[in-house]
Order: structure tokens, then C-alpha cells, then sequence
């Protein structure tokens, strides 16, 4: 079971990064949400697993820690409220830039020169 | 508590300038006064237990265990300090009032200088040195934004600049040296140092101590070679000059010297640097003044040079010596502050500083030139003036001292004062004396009062402290102060123009040059290594921060010996192998189908799903019911997102930089999970502190849910910053999507942007009505998820978000306009009253004599209930629960309001069709 939680975290982890060195803001957005999940399920798992122990008292022998829930819980909402602001701040940057790409200046060298959507916003 | 008042005082009164400007100009400057009077009244309600040789102390312990506290204390030092620095204050409020123009922001002014003047304050009363360097800091930045206040003069700014370059580098040397200082003896507490001098001077760690503390000091009070920031900082409206130039801050330096005197002089090395970098300063500073040309120049390397005497006096190490050096203190800050004024006062009358251009003013300008005659011939030390006392004090010190030879120092101090009276007869004859001219850029003429009532007050005092223990001289004052003038400026007259060529052909390093080639260079190297690691593009710096991550993570794991873990492990259920296999699934696609985002959007949420019975799989109901309703509204507000972002990402990067990116993912992913997979195979290394919570849950907490008696009670203070930071997070959200609609490109493009409705139902009736019927169960199990939370998995978080999906189904169904059109209240108001009932649950607990957020609980019973459970804990989750649905629903809100532009009409009706045909 822990071999199971330790590849999950792994790869939502190595996905998040994948994601996050895109050039674009939306799939940076959904990496970061990526890497969320693997941070909070990282941070539940440092309470350890175990299994039927909800630390609700009398209803087990001995319970599992309740600490790392309760910062996970609180850190599952605040990520709600950071993806939330990432994404007005990508909607802003795409509507008044007219692109959504995350790069300042001097495109990469190596990127193909396919940028439809770019030009659209322009045409009259 | 007074003394710590006295300090406190002016940063409150910070914030009423800005305020009482509007009132007009005189209510904002009597206002600053009022604040500074108020002070100087509390010192002084302090002062006869002072005098009488007592100290008053105030402490307010923090935290103890690292010596941190609010410790002040008042003595005679700080007495002397706190006067001048709130006398002088006043003085400079009421000249500030009217030396600033109308164009001039004077409520920034008054701020600006509030602020000076508090932390000049907590410099002087402190009792604990790091509470004493972080008022030293905010002397700093205080006096960055004063000599900065002219915004739009380059030498403002550069001036500025420089000055918190230097002063706030020999800052960051003080707080070293005082952290050395304060580990020698094992205490922060100032009365604790200075009470182990032996202890302090055997220590090997004295003298790195001694160098970085006097670098602090040094670097404050202008001492050679660090001297060249204050004439730079001259640019600064005048009375910040005669403020923080002349009385106050640049006697911090010496303040500390001072302070720190009793325990740290006496020594050889002391004496060394100390006495020869005073020496030194004030020899080199008073010939670079002889021959300025700029009014405030020549006052600024004067007063730089009567630092370096202060600091050579207290070097000597002498209690007679020391004695001198604040006697000066108080005499300089007194004639330099006068002298500043009057200077500003020329510059405002005649539009120069230039002593080229100026002359003769002594006709012109009657009362300023007496103010100007007083002060300087204190300056030159004249008696029976009292700068005389003191120089000759000192000149008498100096002859007693053996530097290098036994006449050495007797001959470099008195060449000192020499030079001082020379260039304070320059200051007074190239102003003042001569014919009047004919060709001054402004015809000059005395000031209204406002403007000369705080010089006259000052000179007024430099000639009663002079006369002070000889009230018989008085007679003596006007023949001798005009007969010695007038001869000593003739004579200097005809040795000025062989002695200028002399100077000005004689090569000197300049060293604002200096500065600036260091600090260019230091510039150009920074901007090196950032342009190289951070080029504008984010994945570029992404990339380079997670491999300096692994790296560093490698290293240190490479670094050690590893053996498995031999936690037991548990068995492999099927069930959840199906769920790891699918969520394994989803995410290892998107990389391959993201650039479709719809696709991505709902693999995000196929994961994000799923991550919700692996919680509940592993005991936690409580994070299980969080993450679903959670993720259902991350989904919606992508969903809603993406309407304005573009529906695909297009293929950027070639195959050998994707696999490159896959690399560093991989290489991140591999990290982590090892890690997660090395602490679950491992007991913790310590006992968790877990076991008080689950003990104390029920019988602490009144609640059987341990972690909700966590979030609501044991930590608490948490959770109520977290629902501030979410609060602040929608009310952001809402910022910027105003801020949005205001711009005019966004509204174009907003209203440019193609339909993306590809079928005709926009608010399906079938969806409207299972919507609706929704509404109150989804509300009711809302509440009851609210009300189970203390005891069962739940609570305010998952019930906030319950209630916030409940309404955001109503918006989904029949639009934005319709929905919001029936709300009663605001969704602002909400998260108000979601941070206000918490607060209010946490403040009730004051009632009791109880800390903040301490909760009580109690048994009722009300027929035909059950005896049941009331908890302040749930007040306070009834707050996070408002605050949660507040902000839930503005961030959503706030986006779906950009959608009213796109140019689709907006509907007033809840369905598409209109069920009683009337339409038709």
C-alpha cells in the first residue's frame, strides 16, 4: 500500500513539473494543481497510513494523526483560493496582452512559428 | 508603560499628518507638534527621577526564553538624547512649516518625519540591543524617504541612495557585532552588558565585537572614510539637514559610542581606533570645508568634522574626556541646527547657496545675520559663546593625550579648531559681511518670524549656555564677537585666493565617483548572474530552481550511509490498486493529450476525484469530503475560466526540449516519491505531538472529531488566518476582475471574442429545475455537515463549500444575471462576517480573563431535544463557514461578471423556453 502512495506522489509530482515548463499559463495552472496533490497527499502521508482509525474518539482502538489532517484540510482550501487568483491573473494577461505565452521577450529559437491564436484577437 | 509610550507616540502620531492635511497646512504641522509636545511632556513628567540619578525602565516580555523583549529604560544619557531629539523636533516642525512650499506634500513630510523621530527614540531608549537595532535600521529607511522627499531632483535621490547604502551596510556590521556582543555575556539586556566590561574585554571575541560595532557607528556619525555620505544628503530639504544631518541622527553614532562606552573603552584598541579615526576625521573634514563654496556643503563637512571630534573625545577613554564629548554634543546640535536653519533661510531669501554669489547680506538681513553671527562664533569657539567652553575643554583633553609622540595629538587638535574658526569666519563673511551686492538671483530680505523663530530660540540658548557659569561677561559679547570677526575675516580674506589655487590644483580622491564606480560595478555583476539564470521566461526559471532543488536534495542524500525502513507495511487491497491504477492512468496521459484543455480539465478532475477516497481509504472523512467538494469547485471555475483563455496550447517546443522537460519532471518526481517512500517505510523520529490532541479532544475541546477540534480549537489561530488569507485571496480575485473591465482593450477583446455555444440550450429547463430542487436539500445537508463537524467528519470548511456548490448550481443553471439578481446580500458582506463572528468568538474568551480563541463548552437541554452540546468552537466555525461561502462565491462571481461582455445577451428569465407558452 505505501509503495502505492509513494509512486502516486511521485508521479502526480513528476507531472505537475512537466506541466509547469510549458509556455503557456493554463497548463501552468493545472500543473501547480497537480503538484498541490502530490504535496497534500506528501503532507497527509507523514502522519503514516492506517487504515479503519479516523481519529473520531470512541469509535477505534487507536486512531490515525489527526494532526497532519487538520493542516491538509486547511491547505486543500487555500489552494483553491491560489489556483483561483493564478487564474484571473492568466485571464487578465490573455485579455490585455492578446496571448497567453509566460515567456517576456525573444522567443525560443527552437519553437515552431505556428502561433494561430495569437493573431486572431487583432483582426477587426 | 511611559517609556514606552514616549517612544510609541510619534509612530502613532504618524498617521495623523496625511489626515490633518486636508485640514490645511497650519492644523497638519500644529498637529505633528502636538504629537512631539506630547512626548517631550511625558519625558519630562520623567525627568526628576532622572536628575535625581535614577533610571525609569519599562519591559514587556515576548519571548523571554530568546531574550526577546520590549525592554526600554531612561537615564541620564537618554534623557539628554530624548530632549534634544523632541526639542530640537518641535523647533524643526515649526521651521518645516514654513520653509516648505505650497507645491510641497507636507502631510508626507510630517509622516516621514514622525517616523524619524520615533525610531530615533527607540534608539535612545532602549534597553535590549536587538530591539535597539531595529530602530537603528528604521532610522535608516526613515531617513532614506526624508533626504529623498524632493522626488524629482536626481541628487535627491542619488543622495538617498548613498545614504542608506552606507548607513544601512554599517547597520547589518552592528547587528553582527551585537550578536557577538550579546552571546559574549549571555544576555540582550543593555543593564545586564553593561554591568560585565571585564567579562566583555577578556573575551577573544572582543575585538571582532569592537570592529563591527564601530563600523556601525562610524558609518551613522559620518566618520572618515565613511564620511562622504552626508554632503551628498545635503540635497534633503533643509530642515531634514538640520534634523537628521546636524542634531540627531548622525549623533546616533555616537550615541551608541557613547552607550557602549562603559564597557567597551579603555583598551588599547580602543583608544587606537577610536581617537585616531576622530583625529583624522575631524582634521580632513575641516580643511574640505575651508574651502566649499555651497553654504550647506561647508555646514555638512563642518559638522562632520565636529563628529570626529566628539568621537576622538570619547576615544581617549577618559571620564573627563567623555565628559567634554557630551558637553559638545549638546553645544553642537544647538549652533549646527541654527546654523542649518539660518542657511535655508539665505537659500529661500536670495534662491543661492552659492558663497560666490552671496555678501553683504548683513544689511539686508539684520536678524538672520545676528542668529548666523551667534552660532557660527560658537562654531569658531568664541567665547563667551558655548562652543568655546568645549573646544577649549577638549583642546585641554588633547594636550593631556599621548598619540604616536607625547605632542602629537596637542598639535593635530588644535590645528582642528584653527581650521574650524576658519571656515566658520568663511560661512559668516561670505554671506554676510562685504558691500551689498547688486546681482543676488532674488533680492534678499528677513523671513517672516515662522521662519527665524526656531534659529533665534537656538542661538538664544547657545549664548545662555555660554554664559551659564559666567553671567558677568554678558557685557563682553557684542564689542568682542564683531572686533575678532572683523579681523579674522580680513586676514582670511587675503590668504583665500593662494591657499584656493593650492587646493584646487592639489589631486584629492573624490568619493562620490568612487561610490558610484562600486556600486555600478556591483550592479552590472548582479545583473549578470540574473539575466543568465532568470531571462524572462518562467519555464526557464522553473527549470533551473527544480534542478537546484534536486541537486542540492542528491547531494545531501549522497552524502549519507541509507538503510531500508522496516516500518511494517500494509496489504494491498484491490480496491484500492483499481484506484491508484486509474489515477496513475489520468495523470500519465495529460502530458500526452494537455493541449487539448478540455480534455486536460477533465483529467485534473478525474484525478483530483479520486485523490478524495485514498484520503477516506486511509482514515481521514474529514479531508475526503473536502477534497470532493473542493475539486468540483476548481472544476467549475476552470470550466468557466477557460471561456476566456484560448481552448488548446499550441505545440511550442521541439521534441528533444519536451524529453528534456520530461527529464526534469522525472528526475523531481523520482525525488519525491523516494522521499515519501522513505518516510513511510520509517517511524517518525520523534513522538508526534498528536497524542495531546487525541487526548485532550474530548475532554479539552468538547469534541469527539479530532481534527475539527484542531482546526476550531487547538490551532485555531490557524485557521483564522487562513480564512483571512482566503478572504483576501476573492477580494483580489474581485480587484482584478474590475480592474479588467475598466481597460479598454479588455472590453474590446472581451466583446470580439467568437461565440463557443455550438448547441442551442444555454440554460436547459431540465437543468433549472433539478437545480432548484436541489437548492434546499443540498442546504440542509450543509447545515447538517455544520453541525455534525466538532463530533463527525465535517464542519465549517466542508459545509461552506456544500452551500457555495448549492448556489453556484443556481448560476450554472439560469446565468449569472438571473441568479445574482435574487441575492440578497453581498458575497463581501459575507466573508466581512465570516472574519468579524470569528474574531468575535475568539474575543469573547477576553470576557473570562481568558487568552484569545479559548473555547468553552457546556451541556443544554431544551425540550423535546435531547440534552445536546453547545461549544464556542462552533461560533468560531460558523465563521470560517460564512467566510469560506463569501469567498468561494465572489472568486466565481468575479469571473463570470467578464463573461457579461462578450456580447451574448445576458437573460433575465431562469430557462431558455417558456413553459407557459406566452412566448410562442
Amino acid at each position: 500500500m505505501e509503495a502505492l502512495v509513494a509512486s502516486l506522489i511521485g508521479v502526480l509530482t513528476a507531472v505537475g513539473i512537466y506541466l509547469m515548463l510549458r509556455r503557456r499559463s493554463f497548463p501552468l495552472i493545472l500543473g501547480l494543481t497537480f503538484l498541490s496533490y502530490a504535496v497534500n497527499l506528501f503532507l497527509f502521508a507523514s502522519g503514516r497510513l492506517t487504515v479503519n482509525a479516523a481519529p473520531i474518539i470512541g469509535t477505534a482502538d487507536s486512531y490515525a494523526d489527526p494532526l497532519p489532517q487538520a493542516l491538509v484540510l486547511t491547505a486543500i482550501v487555500i489552494s483553491f483560493g491560489m489556483t483561483a487568483v493564478l487564474m484571473i491573473m492568466a485571464i487578465g494577461g490573455h485579455l490585455e496582452a492578446g496571448h497567453d505565452r509566460l515567456t517576456l521577450d525573444h522567443p525560443d529559437e527552437d519553437a515552431p512559428q505556428d502561433q494561430p491564436d495569437d493573431q486572431k484577437w487583432d483582426q477587426p | 508603560m511611559s517609556i514606552a509610550l514616549i517612544a510609541a507616540l510619534p509612530f502613532l502620531g504618524a498617521l495623523l499628518p496625511g489626515l490633518m492635511i486636508r485640514a490645511g497646512r497650519d492644523a497638519c504641522a500644529a498637529m505633528t507638534g502636538a504629537v512631539t509636545l506630547l512626548a517631550l511632556i511625558l519625558l519630562a513628567t520623567n525627568a526628576p527621577t532622572v536628575l535625581a540619578g535614577g533610571t525609569v525602565e519599562t519591559r514587556i516580555d515576548w519571548l523571554p526564553a530568546l531574550g526577546l523583549n520590549a525592554s526600554f529604560m531612561l537615564d541620564g544619557l537618554g534623557l539628554l538624547f530624548a530632549g534634544l531629539i523632541l526639542g530640537i523636533g518641535l523647533l524643526i516642525i515649526l521651521y518645516a512649516r514654513y520653509y516648505l512650499a505650497e507645491a510641497d506634500p507636507m502631510g508626507q513630510f510630517f509622516t516621514y518625519l514622525l517616523l524619524f523621530q520615533g525610531a530615533m527614540l527607540g534608539i535612545v531608549l532602549s534597553n535590549n540591543i536587538l530591539l535597539l537595532l531595529i530602530f537603528w535600521e528604521l532610522t535608516s529607511l526613515s531617513s532614506f524617504l526624508l533626504i529623498g522627499y524632493w522626488k524629482h531632483l536626481p541628487e535627491g535621490r542619488q543622495g538617498a541612495r548613498m545614504a542608506l547604502a552606507v548607513t544601512g551596510g554599517g547597520g547589518l556590521c552592528l547587528i553582527a557585532g551585537m550578536l557577538i556582543l550579546g552571546g559574549i555575556v549571555g544576555s540582550y539586556d543593555l543593564t545586564v552588558i553593561l554591568q560585565n566590561k571585564d567579562q566583555i574585554q577578556a573575551s577573544d571575541w572582543y575585538l571582532p565585537a569592537l570592529i563591527l560595532i564601530l563600523l556601525g557607528a562610524f558609518t551613522k556619525s559620518a566618520q572618515f572614510p565613511f564620511h562622504f555620505w552626508l554632503p551628498h544628503a545635503m540635497a534633503a530639504p533643509t530642515p531634514v539637514s538640520a534634523y537628521l544631518h546636524s542634531a540627531t541622527m548622525v549623533k546616533a553614532g555616537l550615541f551608541l559610542m557613547a552607550r557602549l562606552w562603559p564597557v567597551l573603552a579603555g583598551t588599547p584598541e580602543w583608544f587606537w581606533i577610536v581617537a585616531t579615526t576622530g583625529l583624522v576625521t575631524m582634521v580632513v573634514a575641516a580643511t574640505i570645508a575651508l574651502f566649499k563654496d555651497d553654504l550647506k556643503a561647508v555646514l555638512a563637512f563642518s559638522t562632520v568634522s565636529h563628529l570626529g571630534m566628539i568621537t576622538m573625545l570619547l576615544g581617549f577613554g577618559t571620564k573627563a574626556a567623555a565628559t567634554v564629548a557630551v558637553f559638545h554634543i549638546i553645544n553642537h546640535a544647538t549652533f549646527k541646527a541654527a546654523l542649518f536653519m539660518t542657511a535655508g533661510i539665505v537659500e529661500h531669501a536670495a534662491h543661492t547657496r552659492n558663497l560666490r554669489r552671496l555678501g553683504g547680506l548683513r544689511a539686508l538681513m539684520p536678524i538672520t545675520f545676528t542668529i548666523a553671527l551667534l552660532a557660527a562664533l560658537a562654531m569658531a569657539g568664541i567665547p563667551p559663546l558655548n562652543g568655546f567652553l568645549s573646544k577649549e575643554l577638549m583642546l585641554q583633553e588633547a594636550a593631556l593625550t599621548v598619540w604616536l609622540t607625547p605632542w602629537a595629538m596637542g598639535v593635530l587638535a588644535t590645528t582642528g579648531a584653527i581650521l574650524s574658526a576658519g571656515y566658520s569666519f568663511r560661512f559668516l563673511a561670505g554671506g554676510f559681511l562685504g558691500p551689498v551686492r547688486d546681482d543676488y538671483p532674488h533680492a534678499p530680505h528677513d523671513p517672516g518670524p515662522g521662519l527665524w523663530a526656531a534659529p533665534a530660540l537656538l542661538a538664544g540658548l547657545v549664548v545662555l549656555i555660554g554664559l551659564f557659569p559666567m553671567v558677568a561677561a554678558a557685557w563682553l559679547v557684542d564689542v568682542a564677537a564683531s572686533a575678532v570677526t572683523g579681523e579674522a575675516v580680513r586676514a582670511k580674506i587675503t590668504l583665500c585666493p593662494r591657499l584656493r589655487r593650492l587646493w584646487d590644483a592639489t589631486p584629492r580622491p573624490e568619493a562620490k565617483p568612487i561610490f558610484d564606480w562600486v556600486i555600478e560595478g556591483l550592479a552590472t555583476a548582479t545583473r549578470a548572474v540574473t539575466e543568465r539564470l532568470h531571462d524572462g521566461s518562467l519555464s526557464r526559471a522553473i527549470a533551473l530552481a527544480v534542478l537546484a532543488i534536486a541537486g542540492a536534495a542528491g547531494w545531501a542524500f549522497l552524502g549519507g550511509s541509507h538503510t531500508a525502513g522496516t516500518r511494517a507495511l500494509l496489504a494491498v487491497e484491490p480496491a484500492a490498486l483499481a484506484v491508484w491504477a486509474v489515477v496513475m492512468l489520468a495523470a500519465l496521459a495529460l502530458p500526452f493529450l494537455h493541449r487539448n484543455r478540455l480534455v486536460a480539465l477533465v483529467l485534473t478532475g478525474v484525478v483530483g476525484l479520486l485523490i478524495a477516497p485514498i484520503f477516506a481509504l486511509f482514515s481521514a472523512p474529514d479531508l475526503a469530503l473536502t477534497q470532493i467538494s473542493v475539486e468540483v469547485v476548481t472544476i467549475l471555475l476552470m470550466l468557466l475560466a477557460l471561456n476566456f483563455l484560448p481552448k488548446s496550447t499550441p505545440l511550442e517546443s521541439r521534441p528533444l526540449r519536451r524529453l528534456r522537460d520530461a527529464g526534469i519532471a522525472g528526475i523531481a518526481g523520482l525525488g519525491i516519491g523516494g522521499l515519501a517512500w522513505a518516510m513511510l517505510t520509517r517511524a517518525p523520529a520523534f513522538e508526534p505531538i498528536s497524542g495531546f490532541h487525541l487526548a485532550q479532544s474530548k475532554p479539552g475541546a468538547g469534541g469527539t472529531n479530532a481534527v475539527n477540534t484542531i482546526i476550531v480549537d487547538f490551532r485555531g489561530y490557524d485557521t483564522f488566518g487562513e480564512i483571512i488569507v482566503l478572504g483576501i485571496a476573492a477580494l483580489v480575485i474581485f480587484a482584478l476582475s474590475e480592474t479588467l473591465l475598466r481597460s479598454p482593450v479588455v472590453t474590446r477583446r472581451l466583446a470580439s471574442t467568437p461565440p463557443q455555444r455550438e448547441d442551442g440550450d444555454r440554460h436547459p429547463i431540465m437543468l433549472v429545475v433539478a437545480a432548484r430542487l436541489l437548492l434546499p436539500m443540498a442546504m440542509m445537508v450543509g447545515v447538517y455537515i455544520y453541525l455534525r463537524g466538532h463530533n463527525m467528519p465535517g464542519g465549517g470548511f466542508v459545509a461552506g463549500l456544500v452551500f457555495a456548490i448549492a448556489y453556484l448550481m443556481q448560476y450554472l443553471a439560469s446565468g449569472y444575471v438571473w441568479s445574482h439578481g435574487r441575492q440578497r446580500y453581498d458575497h463581501h458582506v459575507l466573508i466581512g462576517w465570516g472574519v468579524l463572528v470569528a474574531s468575535l468568538a475568539g474575543v469573547g474568551a477576553w470576557a473570562f480573563g481568558l487568552p484569545f480563541l479559548t473555547s468553552g463548552y457546556d451541556y443544554f437541554t431544551i425540550w423535546p431535544l435531547d440534552e445536546f452540546e453547545l461549544a464556542t468552537a462552533s461560533i468560531f466555525d460558523l465563521g470560517v463557514f460564512l467566510c469560506v461561502l463569501g469567498a468561494v462565491l465572489l472568486a466565481l462571481a468575479s469571473l463570470a461578471r467578464l463573461g457579461l461582455r462578450t456580447g451574448e445577451a445576458a437573460n433575465t428569465r431562469p430557462f431558455d423556453i417558456d413553459p407557459t407558452g406566452k412566448d410562442r
